[in-house]
């Protein structure tokens, strides 16, 4: 079998200096809240809708808790407490703060246990349906059979809902395993989901609650017609990274994007608004059992892939610590990365063959996500199907989770039909040709691609070193990942972090650590 | 001197083309028959469906060969394309401080919807791409790169606040044409403004080309295979001989 000789020492130096970094910021996840965590509990507590101009009610009642100072508390207990007042539903106090017939803050305070026993049964009543939709998942799989590995990953980007449902359809029964529905260049920095379902995007389809509730139904049908479970995922990243968790685990999609550090580098959001949000999100996907993906090929496609694989593993160790933080289960963990390597780089595939390895082996639970070429991927379709192939063969022979399909239209425009389909077809014969080629091959010790892949887990064990030492967000401050410099109080959404109150409550966060065991 | 060409198959003037494509038709032989008269509706002889293959939800995927009796004169045709010649980054900043004898301030920026950097900071940022730096790092430039989602009106109130002497734009994203609207949104905010003649407008991306800047008012356009030094040289180029002139 193929099997990387490993330096264990380097492994659990490489750990250790990932958990000190992560740990550093309980004073941050205990500390503070941010808006969208706020929005996110009214979400859970059953608001939803969006006043005329499309501004959502849980937008509008932390906007108006914030400007009268009182967010601190958590919005919760302000909702709580006009229930019990008007003797009315989450929902209704909502429309009644949307008409102007309620000011949450001008209303007496009923006795705390009060407030809290109602939340209690709100939350509980909330989680229960979560749960009961992870069981379903649970029992589909049961019922058709696990997911294969790696699992066949597309994308839909059309910009309309029932476009994208239509190419999930036919994606699925080619063989598909999981329908990506990629989100409208932009929604990333929108400090608001949009409502409703949704008909023109750019490059993509906004990510909305109704989108997400009527792809899971489209999935479903086509789930049970072709006797496979087909996964849905979407993208909890951006402003709104928790509120999205939050809506995918009410509709039961199955996968999300949720990366810790993403969004700092690559969308400048706030180094604090981003690791609180994805603390919460993060705990939202594992009470879920929703899979988390993390974004390691951005580093790739904006950097040398030979000279900055290390950033790659040292990313991939850090997002696994901030996972543990939030009770995500290995199982559950697909970390990143992607074949990236300049195909005009002689033994490119030797490379990369090295560090799929690595990967695999450092994580051997986590359904690792693997990307295809994208950055020399070109106009020659002919080519950019090749190294397609290439890809799908690393994928096969290292055993990674989940195999994002390569298009060879992918330097050109968002998939079509067709080139979706020779993706998929591209992949099944791959993955059939070299099914179990890997258990019949071994790596010689003092090979190249051992040599390789411990030199990379050397660098990227003293770059965490070095950031442990420094603390992270000072090393984020100086360039030291993926050589763009974030200052812990730049970018976007640093408004939107605010201190807790002593009084503070969020009755999703306490429960749901409480049965995460955190 | 004329210049006639068809495509070339295997022999000189056969005018043999590929063609693939998807119908909303089923798999059968009345599919197959009707994309062969399709790509005989479209001008094309000896159409052959080589493949047919069921892409599910009505859909049916087609590949063909046929052959074309259109023709061009090669010899006819003009295209607009960015003529100045590539230096390497020493070389430009020896030019501009020879021809221009000051620093170009550029700002760029993703602008309007787009969120996708890639390509302004691979043409901008200090790393470059491609082992060929980018503008930052050059001694003639002073480059501010404004990054993704720059709405119109701030990049043009960044450049007057700058003084600057080029705007560089990329559009990465161009689903439904989007690219198109937003570049012709900021050149006509330009215009508006007065600041069209005051700096040189590019834009660059992977669906634009050095002539649809042009029709879009643009003084050049880059596309796909672009590295900083084309558009370094460009800039130091053409504000050295503006300058001159």
């Amino acid at each position: 079998m193929l099997k990387l000789d490993l330096d264990t020492n380097l492994v659990s130096r490489a750990r250790a200096a990932a958990t000190k970094i992560s740990s550093d910021f309980d004073w941050l996840f205990d500390g503070y809240s941010s808006v969208t965590i706020e929005r996110t509990v009214l979400r859970l507590m059953g608001i939803d809708g969006a006043t005329e101009d499309g501004k959502p009610l849980p937008n509008l009642i932390v906007d108006q808790l914030q400007s009268a100072g009182a967010l601190s508390k958590g919005a919760a207990i302000w909702i709580a407490n006009a229930m019990h007042h008007e003797s009315l539903s989450a929902q209704q106090v909502a429309e009644k703060v949307l008409h102007g017939e309620l000011q949450l803050t001008a209303l007496p305070m009923a006795e705390p246990q009060t407030l809290y026993d109602l939340l209690a049964s709100l939350s509980s009543e909330m989680l229960g349906k979560i749960k009961a939709q992870k069981a379903q998942r649970e029992d589909f799989y049961q019922k058709y059979g696990p997911r294969r590995e790696p699992a066949i990953y597309v994308i839909v980007a059309t910009g309309n809902i029932y476009e994208d449902l239509i190419q999930a359809r036919a994606a699925a029964r080619e063989g598909a395993d999981i329908i990506a529905v990629i989100r409208s260049t932009a929604q990333s920095l929108l400090d608001y989901v949009p409502y409703g379902a949704t008909l023109v995007g750019f490059g993509g389809t906004y990510a909305t609650q109704e989108n997400f509730r009527i792809m899971r139904k489209g999935l479903d049908e086509v789930s049970e017609e072709v006797g496979r479970y087909i996964g849905l995922t979407n993208y909890a990243s951006g402003l709104c990274m928790p509120e999205i968790a939050a809506m995918g685990a009410i509709e039961r999609l199955d996968l999300m994007l949720n990366d810790a550090m993403y969004g700092i580098l690559f969308r400048d959001i706030n180094p604090k608004r981003t690791l609180l949000d994805q603390y919460f999100a993060r705990m939202i996907n594992a009470f879920a059992g929703i899979e988390i993906q993390t974004g390691e090929d951005n580093y790739l496609t904006t950097s040398d892939a030979i000279d900055k694989a290390y950033t790659v593993t040292a990313s991939q160790l850090l997002n696994e610590s901030f996972a543990i933080k939030s009770g995500v289960k290995p199982q559950k963990m697909g970390l990143g990365h992607a074949y990236e390597i300049d195909p005009e780089k002689e033994n490119s595939f030797t490379y990369e063959l090295a560090h799929a390895l690595l990967t695999r082996q450092l994580f051997p639970e986590a359904p690792v996500k693997y990307m295809p070429p994208t950055k020399f991927a070109s106009g020659n379709i002919y080519k950019t199907h090749l190294m397609d192939a290439m890809f799908n063969f690393v994928g096969q022979l290292t055993g990674q989770g989940v195999q994002l399909l390569g298009m060879m239209t992918e330097a050109i425009h968002t998939p079509h039909l067709v080139d979706r389909s020779l993706a998929i077809e591209n992949a099944q014969y791959i993955f059939r040709a070299v099914k179990d080629l890997g258990d019949n091959l071994e790596l010689s010790p003092d090979s190249f691609i051992n040599r390789r892949a411990n030199s990379v887990l050397k660098e990227a064990t003293e770059f965490l070193e070095k950031v442990a030492e420094e603390g992270m967000f000072a090393a984020m401050a100086a360039g030291a990942f993926a050589e763009i410099k974030r200052p812990e109080n730049g970018g976007k959404g640093l408004d939107g972090v605010f201190e807790r109150d002593p009084e503070y409550y969020n009755p999703f966060m306490d429960q749901m650590k409480k049965e995460l065991g955190l | 001197m004329t210049q006639i060409v068809k495509p070339y198959g295997d022999t000189q003037n056969d005018g043999k083309v590929q063609l693939s494509f998807a119908l909303p038709v089923k798999p059968d032989a009345q599919g197959k028959e009707a994309a062969r008269m399709l790509i005989l509706s479209m001008g094309f002889d000896e159409a052959e469906i080589t493949c047919m293959r069921d892409l599910g939800e009505g859909f049916t995927h087609f590949i063909a060969y046929a052959a074309t009796s259109a023709s061009v004169d090669v010899s006819k045709i003009k295209v607009r394309v960015v003529e100045t010649p590539v230096m390497d980054m020493e070389a430009t900043d020896l030019y501009v401080q020879e021809h221009l004898g000051r620093e170009i301030t550029v700002v760029g920026a993703c602008i309007e919807s787009d969120a996708h950097t890639v390509g302004i900071d691979a043409i901008m940022n200090m790393k470059g791409y491609n082992h060929r730096f980018g503008l930052e790092r050059y001694q003639c430039f002073n480059a501010v790169n404004m990054g993704a989602q720059v709405p119109s009106e701030e990049l043009l109130a960044k450049a007057r606040e700058l003084n600057a002497d080029v705007i560089l734009v990329s559009q990465v994203v161009t689903q439904k044409n989007i690219h198109i609207q937003n570049l012709t949104r900021l050149i006509e905010l330009a215009e508006a403004e007065g600041l069209r003649d005051k700096m040189l407008f590019i834009c660059g991306g992977p669906r634009i080309s050095h002539e649809l800047a042009i029709e879009l008012g643009y003084d050049a356009g880059f596309g796909t295979g672009t590295y900083s030094t084309d558009v370094a040289s460009y800039i130091a180029i053409t504000l050295s001989k503006k300058q001159a002139e």
